[in-house]
């Protein structure tokens, strides 16, 4: 569906070339959700404007639904523009227009007529859930419901993409999460292809099958959300695989408990997919002499299995532990010894 | 005070706030599209907007900036024989129009360019990213969404142009300024000068009230 080849973009700058993007190569398949992080200055949102051409790469070609969106000027780009969508982190909607003016707005722009018009408003504002606020101005929504109008106006025109550009960013995180499930389901009900540029992994996590991970304009590390949860490469990808698997006071609270346990040993156990649903403390209770101490775990659901984080502390006869971990290990699950005492 | 009066000539008076009122409102509404269309092409031809050429960008700017700076009453007497050339005469009402024209267009030019510039960058890249032709931009983004200070910018140009109407008066051009003048002024009756004046401070007021009452009607930020 979107193909993107050896894409360059530099910007003249006072100090020289800025490289915003340097050399990336994408390939995403139709109906997918790809994710595209980093941390602001990556280049991620150069490389998603390059997608509906409001960027033109300074080298190399972008594919989008059979056009060449880099290639393409006037009409013809204005044409595939009403098939690749895009909402924004600041939903820029036309405060001067209602919910369903702004929704009829890019209806307009493709030139349909009245009734047809009406009848496909009141549709989406069913769809994005927004009955009842046809008539309300931007400014007496609040900041989830702008998005919901933003989503629905991106929708107006049955497009092949949608782009996201920093879609949640401007959001609590309980509406960030009612809007993720709105895209997710748009995405199953419309075979919808969705790129989403974001910081946080959470978003990432949540709703993505493929994620592509940006640092200085490099795609740095490539795959499945799964496999990259477990196994990150890059540092940058610890990073911000971290930011869910473990929350900020992880590794305080963790120091505490060394503390507090100085016999035996805390472990870390990460489950992934499968392995998260077996009862593994349970057969290691069962098999072997020890004593577990479960001390902090969490588990986060992605698209495409779970992933989740286990703090547990052993203790016993030293052999006794290390058969133990040795049998995690043959689980599949990923353990990593945090003290020895 | 009675007698003063009964000296004003109330269908002198009458006659003179039609003129002002007929140049006035002629004047506000080519003033309206000339300063709309200058302000846009000041705005769309600026860098890194839709039409960015700095050529014509300099040179209407430039046009701009020096018919704004020129005082009304020279201008005036600049635009005679220009007058003089469209209408065949320079006196009346009508002969008032061209400078009145000239002078306030570029002044409202600069308030559409700044309306303009407050517009949210991100709606107008909003609008290009769902296919919007350069007709959609200008007549369903760009103008609704300045709208308001579009009115309030051409309330404060009309008002401006009261004034202008009354200093055309004292070159004849008639109107309330040229009644104050002659009929108060130069015979010596104070009384008519301050009635010329509380009937141009209604006029302004009315045009404040108008402007007001659609700049808030339309501002639904």
């Amino acid at each position: 569906m979107i193909s993107i080849k050896d894409v360059q973009k530099v910007f003249p700058s006072k100090q020289g070339q800025l490289k915003a993007v340097d050399d990336v190569n994408l390939e995403i398949k139709e109906g997918e959700i790809f994710g595209v992080i980093g941390y602001s200055g990556a280049g991620k949102s150069t490389l998603i404007r390059m997608l509906n051409g409001l960027e033109l790469p300074t080298a190399g070609s972008v594919t989008v639904a059979g056009r060449v969106i880099s290639k393409i000027r006037g009409s013809e780009l204005r044409k595939a523009r009403q098939e690749i969508s895009m909402i924004f982190q600041h939903f820029n909607l036309l405060w001067s227009r209602t919910v369903s003016d702004n929704i009829a707005f890019p209806l307009e722009i493709a030139g349909v007529k009245g009734p047809q018009r009406k009848k496909k408003v009141a549709e989406l504002v069913k769809l994005v859930g927004l009955e009842g606020r046809e008539n309300a101005y931007p400014s007496q929504l609040s900041g989830g419901q702008k998005q919901r109008v933003g989503i629905a106006r991106a929708l107006a025109n049955n497009p092949k993409v949608l782009l996201c550009d920093e879609a949640t960013s401007a959001l609590d995180p309980q509406t960030t999460d009612s809007i993720l499930e709105l895209l997710v389901d748009i995405n199953k009900r419309l075979g919808l292809t969705i790129v989403l540029i974001t910081h946080e992994m959470h978003v990432i996590r949540k709703i993505c099958h493929q994620v592509a991970v940006m640092e200085s304009g490099k795609v740095v590390e490539l795959g499945s959300v799964l496999d990259v949860f477990k196994h990150p490469q890059q540092p940058i990808t610890k990073r911000f695989v971290q930011q869910v698997t473990e929350p900020e006071e992880t590794k305080e609270t963790i120091e505490h408990l060394i503390e507090l346990y100085p016999r035996g040993k805390v472990v870390q156990l990460s489950f992934v997919g499968e392995s998260a649903e077996q009862p593994l403390i349970t057969n290691i209770i069962r098999n072997f002499d020890i004593i577990i101490n479960i001390l902090q775990g969490k588990i986060s659901h992605t698209q495409s299995g779970s992933y989740g984080t286990l703090f547990i502390h052993m203790d016993g006869e030293a052999n006794e532990i290390q058969k133990a971990v040795d049998y995690i290990h043959s689980q599949q699950v990923g353990v990593e010894v945090i003290s020895n005492g | 005070m009675a007698d003063a009066l009964i000296m004003v000539q109330w269908e002198k008076l009458l006659e003179a706030t039609r003129e002002t009122i007929y140049m006035t409102s002629i004047s506000v509404f080519a003033t309206f599209v000339l300063g709309l269309l200058l302000g846009l092409l000041l705005f769309l031809t600026a860098e890194g907007n839709i039409w960015a050429n700095r050529t014509v960008n300099v040179i209407i700017g430039s046009f701009v900036n020096i018919f704004r700076s020129i005082p009304f009453i020279i201008l005036i007497i600049l635009l005679i024989p220009f007058t003089r050339f469209l209408l065949d005469t320079i006196l009346g009402a009508n002969a008032a129009l061209p400078a009145l024209i000239i002078g306030a267009a570029p002044f409202y030019a600069r308030m559409v360019e700044i309306a303009l510039r407050e517009i949210d960058k991100g709606v107008i890249e909003a609008s290009q990213s769902m296919g919007a032709t350069h007709g959609h931009l200008i007549f369903k983004v760009l103008i609704p969404e300045s709208l308001p200070a579009l009115i309030s910018g051409i309330t404060v140009t009309a008002i401006s142009l009261v004034g202008f109407t009354a200093m055309a008066g004292v070159i004849g051009a008639g109107g309330l300024g040229h009644f104050a003048y002659l009929e108060g002024f130069q015979r010596n009756r104070p009384t008519v000068t301050l009635v010329a004046t509380v009937a141009i401070l209604i006029l302004v007021f009315i045009i404040q009230f108008i402007g007001d009452y659609f700049t808030k009607k339309t501002d639904k930020r």
